[in-house]
């Protein structure tokens, strides 16, 4: 049995495996197949200041090895969070993360204020990359200047783990990396959805009623795993891969590419158990090669 | 609770050109309501990534058998109609509501193409609880009447076809026995014919649970997907639905 343990950046986690937000619910939702608390930990839905009815249905599309989705941040509201939801998780032994999204960095602000007073919420991830709304989610990440900005705003009210969900929808994800480590990141989670589109020819019009949508899924692992790799060369904050993993094997290519945790999330959706099985997969390979502890894998690429 | 179980295929039968009866084992069969869905991992299929929903036919508590009664209209649906006996297949269930069984009055079962699927179950039961249910099947023509003797088993049941092959001509909403009285309609099939019956339902102020099949990736409410309008917001259909009564849905009827 290795040690799977790992720090990062304060954040301790008893293995590297979390869940993506918007792919596992509010963890309950896979209580009947699995012990959360052999969870690394388990980032839910991403929450904003106020209620959110998300985009109009159609909002998913299949895709060859993966799925588009345009869900728009369907959430009741962190006071809705708070009051209705955290009672019934907090108790979970496990680290439990909150997405926080917004329109504006007063949302932002006010958001993770409020989610840091919640003792069972060690950190929050910052996601400034969302591609499926409007106005806020994506606009933040895609630009050094913008991007800095929101962090370094929710850096002033937020004491604990902040943690900022990239965009891959970007000339240089490693400029993006290093300006919101530059502005107080305790570490980056990389990818969030590749922007994509599908259509339906019977109809002569798109699949979503948004049009675009994000793709995620196994097709977008390779372009995942690259952007970790490169984000880790540059940045001194722990990285968090995600994009596309499935089993312990592609788990184990981002560790080896430098990221310190991983996150699982379309996968959940066609098995429920996935996580489980990944955590003993990499518990296996480091025993089977030799390797006392999960730390001496990261980053050797 | 919801149970990730490996079935045995104990039968796939091609019912017609593109709908075929798949039945499962296990022996860890959990209980089942009509109504509920179960969703089915297609392995075999470069092109299917998603799990497949599908609304259960009927069961078998005391044998552990699983039916499916699937309509092949893709490359999911189409490789499940070649499984063969003694093959596995991992299936997430039960998953979603179910309808609403009433304890008495007169229930009518509506059932468009092979949205008539989960009708034989919740039939079964009714007879099984003293009513008397009459099951209203429409389809395009004769061809695609399935299973009518299973049907006819449970219920007095009354057909229509577009082209007029068998039963009354026309469509579901158009058949003679809609001039009775009813106290409660179950539908399912296309939504434009769901939208009809609802319009008649609402006329007549008759109770009416609609089963919507909207897509899906998740089936447990962790995704999000699958949202149907409804008076209170947006709600998942895998598990606030996909049972509704239409009182609750926005829909223009």
């Amino acid at each position: 049995m290795a040690d799977l343990n790992i720090n990062i950046n304060g954040l301790s986690l008893k293995n590297p495996v979390l869940t993506a937000s918007g792919t596992f619910g509010y963890g309950t939702e896979f209580q009947d197949f699995i012990d959360l608390e052999r969870l690394g930990g388990f980032i839910v839905k991403g929450t904003t200041l106020k209620h959110r009815e998300g985009n109009p249905y159609p909002r998913m599309a299949e895709t060859p090895s993966g799925m588009l989705n345009a869900v728009g941040l369907q959430n009741k509201g962190v006071d809705y969070f708070i009051e209705h939801i955290y009672p019934t998780i907090k108790d979970i032994n496990s680290n439990i993360l909150v997405n926080v999204s917004g329109s504006t960095i007063a949302d932002y602000v006010a958001t993770a204020e409020k989610i840091n007073t919640l003792d069972h919420i060690p950190a929050i991830e910052l996601n400034i990359s969302c591609p499926n709304v409007k106005e806020g989610g994506m606009a933040f990440g895609t630009s050094c200047v913008s991007a800095s900005e929101v962090v370094k705003e929710v850096r002033k009210v937020y004491k604990k783990h902040l943690m900022v969900k990239l965009s891959p929808n970007v000339t240089s994800i490693q400029e993006i990396a290093l300006a919101v480590e530059g502005a107080g990141a305790d570490s980056v989670s990389l990818i969030n959805t590749l922007m994509g589109m599908a259509v339906n020819v019977k109809t002569r019009k798109p699949v979503l009623s948004t049009i675009t949508g994000g793709l995620s899924g196994p097709c977008v692992k390779p372009v995942a795993l690259r952007m970790v790799w490169q984000v880790a060369q540059v940045v001194k904050i722990p990285v968090v891969g995600l994009g596309g993993i499935s089993c312990a094997n592609d788990a184990l290519e981002f560790l080896l590419a430098g990221a310190s945790a991983i996150q699982i999330g379309t996968a959940n959706f066609i098995d429920p158990t996935v996580t489980i099985k990944v955590i003993d997969g990499i518990n296996d390979y480091l025993d089977q090669n030799g390797f006392k502890s999960v730390k001496e894998i990261i980053g050797l690429i | 609770m919801k149970k990730l179980i490996d079935f045995t295929v104990t039968e796939n039968k091609r019912l017609n050109h593109d709908t075929i009866l798949l039945v499962l084992h296990s022996d860890e069969l959990p209980e089942i309501q009509p109504g509920q869905f179960v969703n089915v991992r297609v392995d075999r299929s470069p092109s299917t990534f998603l799990r497949r929903p599908i609304s259960v036919h009927d069961v078998d508590e005391s044998r552990g058998l699983l039916y499916l009664f699937i309509k092949i209209v893709g490359c999911g649906t189409s490789t499940l109609g070649e499984l063969q006996i003694g093959d596995k297949v991992n299936v997430m269930l039960p998953l979603g509501n179910h309808f609403s069984l009433p304890t008495s009055g007169k229930p009518l079962l509506i059932g468009g193409g092979c949205g008539v699927a989960p009708m034989l179950h919740l039939s079964r039961l009714m007879k099984a609880r003293g009513l008397s249910p009459v099951v209203l099947i429409g389809t395009r023509t004769d061809k695609d009447i399935l299973r009518k003797e299973e049907y006819e088993k449970y219920a007095t049941v009354y057909y229509t076809t577009e082209d007029g092959s068998f039963g009354e001509k026309g469509y579901v909403t158009q058949h003679s026995v809609l001039k009775e009285k009813f106290d409660h309609i179950f539908c399912c099939g296309p939504e434009v014919m769901m939208k009809a019956v609802a319009g008649y339902a609402n006329q007549n102020n008759i109770n009416c649970e609609v089963s919507l099949e909207n897509t899906m990736a998740c089936g447990i409410g962790a995704c999000l997907c699958c949202v149907t309008d409804t008076k209170e917001g947006h709600k998942c259909v895998c598990t606030e639905g996909p049972i509704f009564n239409i009182k609750d849905l926005k829909w223009q009827i």
